[in-house]
């Protein structure tokens, strides 16, 4: 599972609504901490989780389900936090719901690893990234972590 | 769907700098400042929070530091590093996120004298300890470690003679512990010797030597392979467990392979305080430009020099494991093709009079207690920079008293082995 930095970076510069499941209100957990991320860089993050449903996250409801999310808003990118086991439902539910409202891409987190999952998602044309997490992409191709000394395997002399 | 590779001379030029974004300034500026203004109070929260990752205070990080950092983490092969004001700083910092007080770490007997002392005294300070090791002796590496060994410590190429360590067999050890080897790189610099790729977890660096270059600063940095799973077991609760300093926050959790470096950070430099500053991190930006140039030059002037050493009656014998004689030909053959490095001893017919008269007389060489300089040094180890330790400990170092130490630098060779041929001749008179 090795990407190029040109497929994330395009994903992420063409993704402005993110739907996030499984993510937590505990301001400690990693969900919260990349969601907080992705909403401080001007992402519209709309918070998925049955456990927390009807409670409000950075200023939007938190829904059920995909299915729950308004009809009126289209959302590109669906990141899922949940167990590897879990995600094939979601994808499922995502194509189901989203595909005809922008969806281009199901992004699994570090951790979340399901062959069935992606297969699903390519054959829907979607993007697929997995093992992967969108907040530290973010921070290695838009230059955060070159603030902190991490290799970003970035070599540039353009400005 | 990979990115392009590029090769180690265009990254020890390329590696972590762009051109200053708000000048267009090609060479890395020198960022001299304290502190970083805040676009509003939620930018402050998230850096605090370490949500967000950017500049807050110097002690912390810093835009030159940062450059050095990305380009040594990049040649070594790491995820991140970690700067710090020296080598015996960064040694303290691979440490810290590992110990908790009762633990130790397994150690080799052929270090610095001074990490021997700061392993086998200073850090009981701290509740730690170390035990010492003959690192050739794989099966006594993992007969000495017990329920309480957090690391593995050694020198790649040792100092002061230059011995090999078989790296791939020591992390093969750490990894049977499931604990991390910790490997100081200093004297081989990743030109000659890339322990990540062997197997080591951490690599530390005094910046000072080789990587600088030419014995201006001082600097060290502990740089991260990313490739430990500090969850799998509870030996490393300070990456694995909540950290109270962060409302409960868990490192390796949170930031997955970068959590050592974030705490690196966000612990380590911050409350211990070991920073390295801008200025100095520029000279050592400066330096490893023309690392690889350098030690090339280094290794070739070492392999002149500890020849015509070994074939002069007035020497013993010499330790460069870079010489055909060497026990540890075999060794440098398989794991640094590149060269044996260009730091050993010789024993001098004669003995301690013999040696000390021989750091006296000569003129090219200068006798000084550093190494990795562009410059040729001597010192009489024993004397100096093994000084502290018992004539037992001097031996299993290699820092005997019928030795001398040189650091060879890429002066003209013949002009290096005409100041030994004459101050030979008068301390073996």
């Amino acid at each position: 599972m090795t990407y190029s930095d040109r497929y994330l970076r395009d994903i992420l510069q063409h993704t402005r609504t993110i739907a996030t499941v499984g993510v937590s209100t505990n301001p400690i957990r990693p969900s919260y901490f990349v969601a907080r991320y992705l909403g401080l860089k001007n992402y519209r993050l709309l918070p998925v989780n049955p456990v927390y449903a009807g409670q409000i996250l950075f200023d939007e409801e938190i829904y059920p389900s995909l299915a729950d999310l308004p009809q009126d808003i289209e959302v590109q990118m669906v990141d899922i936090f949940r167990r590897s086991e879990q995600a094939l439902p979601v994808v499922e539910e995502a194509i189901d719901t989203l595909l005809h409202r922008g969806l281009t891409t199901i992004w699994m987190q570090i951790g979340v690893i399901n062959q069935a999952a992606e297969a699903l998602a390519k054959k829907a044309g979607l993007k697929v990234v997995m093992n992967r997490c969108p907040k530290i992409e973010h921070q290695r191709l838009f230059g955060e972590l070159r603030k902190a000394g991490f290799n970003t395997g970035i070599i540039s002399s353009k400005l | 769907m990979s990115n392009p590779t590029f090769g180690f001379d265009t990254l020890q030029i390329h590696a972590g700098a762009r051109p200053d974004p708000a000048t267009g300034a090609r060479q890395t500026p020198i960022y001299q400042t304290t502190a970083y203004v805040f676009r509003d109070a939620d930018h402050a929260a998230a850096l605090f929070n370490l949500q967000e990752v950017g500049f807050i205070y110097s002690r912390l990080t810093n835009p030159t530091v940062a450059v050095l950092q990305e380009r040594v983490a990049t040649l070594e092969g790491g995820v991140g590093a970690v700067c710090c004001s020296s080598g015996h700083a960064a040694q303290i910092m691979a440490l810290f996120p590992l110990m908790r007080p009762g633990d130790n770490v397994v150690v080799s007997t052929r270090l610095y004298g001074g990490s021997i002392t700061q392993f086998s005294h200073t850090i009981k300070r701290f509740g730690w300890s170390a035990t010492f090791v003959d690192f050739d002796d794989i099966d006594a590496i993992k007969a000495a470690a017990d329920d309480n060994t957090k690391a593995i410590f050694c020198e790649s190429i040792s100092n002061p003679g230059g011995y090999l360590t078989d790296i791939p067999a020591v992390a093969a050890v750490a990894d049977s512990l499931g604990i991390p080897l910790i490997v100081d790189n200093t004297l081989a610099t990743p030109y000659l010797c890339k322990p990540i790729e062997m197997g080591a977890t951490l690599v530390v660096h005094s910046l000072t030597k080789y990587l600088t270059g030419n014995g201006t600063v001082t600097g060290g940095v502990v740089v991260d392979s990313g490739n430990f799973d500090w969850s799998a077991s509870d030996k490393f609760p300070s990456l694995s467990q909540p950290e109270p300093a962060y409302h409960g926050l868990k490192f390796h959790e949170t930031f997955g392979n970068l959590a050592f470096t974030f705490h690196g950070i966000a612990i380590g430099l911050r409350d211990l305080g070991m920073t390295l500053n801008p200025q100095a991190a520029h000279y050592t930006l400066m330096g490893i430009e023309t690392l690889s140039l350098r030690m090339q030059r280094h290794v070739e002037n070492a392999e002149k020099v500890a020849a015509w050493l070994e074939a002069d009656p007035r020497v013993d014998f010499v330790t460069y494991a870079g010489l055909p004689s060497s026990p540890y030909a075999a060794r440098k053959a398989a794991i640094y093709p590149k060269g044996a490095g260009a730091l050993f001893t010789f024993a001098v017919k004669g003995g301690y009079e013999a040696c000390v008269k021989l750091v006296d007389n000569v003129e090219i060489f200068s006798h000084v207690a550093n190494l990795g300089d562009t410059r040729s040094l001597i010192i009489h180890s024993a004397s100096t920079t093994h000084r502290q330790l018992s004539p037992e400990q001097q031996e299993a170092a290699g820092a005997g008293a019928n030795v001398v130490r040189l650091s060879i630098g890429i002066e003209d060779p013949d002009d290096l082995i005409r100041d030994l041929d004459q101050a030979l001749a008068v301390a073996t008179s």
